[in-house]
């Protein structure tokens, strides 16, 4: 049953709190916890000469539809597993190297429905939630999928 | 009538805008909103695997008519997470 107010989903502009993440999904429903946190990683692809290391991630989303889908997510992953409460937090603007762009954090009664739909929410949401990620070089920046000096 | 067309990522790039109004014919459906931005924006690419959303929700067919003040998004392949 969709309790949607037991859930966080939320799009960030500052520094994500895995720490808070799961003291928001902690209740006494809950019997396990999985948190998965995305991070921005160090990155750079030898064969591409002259753009240097990755410095950053630019995050931009239509703001409106990702909080519905991501809502839909929720729901969906309901259908599925005994979740007692969940957040799905990303990231909007620059996050720098080492930081967390998402956050996905859900508690259930047992630990293998948390960790199933944990892996379900992550996965999900990188198929579908219109979020674009702009990868920022020293040498150049572009959105991911562009084509290289295209 | 006249729809409200949102951009993103490359598009919005290539577009230089995010967001714009167009003025199309009764009953027009997403594939019109495709030849209208490519005309007014020669260097907009078209990334493949490219989708639409309707009112925030993705679109099953480019057939689909739209209607007076719906807000098309062109979605890009996301890369969220």
């Amino acid at each position: 049953m969709a309790e949607p107010e037991k859930d966080s989903i939320r799009l960030v502009n500052e520094p994500l709190d895995a720490g808070a993440a799961v003291a928001a999904v902690s209740c006494a429903e809950a019997g396990g916890i999985d948190l998965f946190v995305g991070t921005t990683r160090a990155e750079s692809d030898p064969q591409d000469g002259g753009r240097g290391a990755l410095l950053r991630l630019d995050y931009e989303a239509y703001p409106e539809m990702a909080l519905a889908q991501m809502e839909k997510l929720v729901q969906r992953a309901r259908e599925r597993w005994p979740i007692a409460r969940a957040v799905v937090w990303h990231r909007t603007g620059a996050v720098a190297v080492g930081e967390a762009s998402v956050v996905i954090a859900v508690s259930c009664p047992h630990r293998a429905e948390a960790f199933e739909s944990c892996r379900f929410l992550i996965d999900e949401l990188k198929k579908a939630i219109p979020i674009w990620k702009k990868e920022v070089y020293e040498g150049e920046a572009r959105w991911q999928g562009e084509s290289a000096g295209g | 009538m006249r729809v409200h067309v949102r951009l993103f990522a490359v598009m919005a790039q290539d577009a230089g805008t995010g967001r714009v109004d167009l003025d199309l014919s009764r009953g027009a459906g997403v594939a019109s909103v495709r030849e209208e931005l490519q005309r007014r924006f020669p260097k907009l690419r078209w990334p493949r695997g490219t989708m639409w959303a309707v009112n925030q929700e993705y679109a099953a067919s480019e057939q689909e008519p739209l209607k007076e003040g719906d807000e098309v998004a062109i979605i890009p392949p996301v890369s969220g997470g």
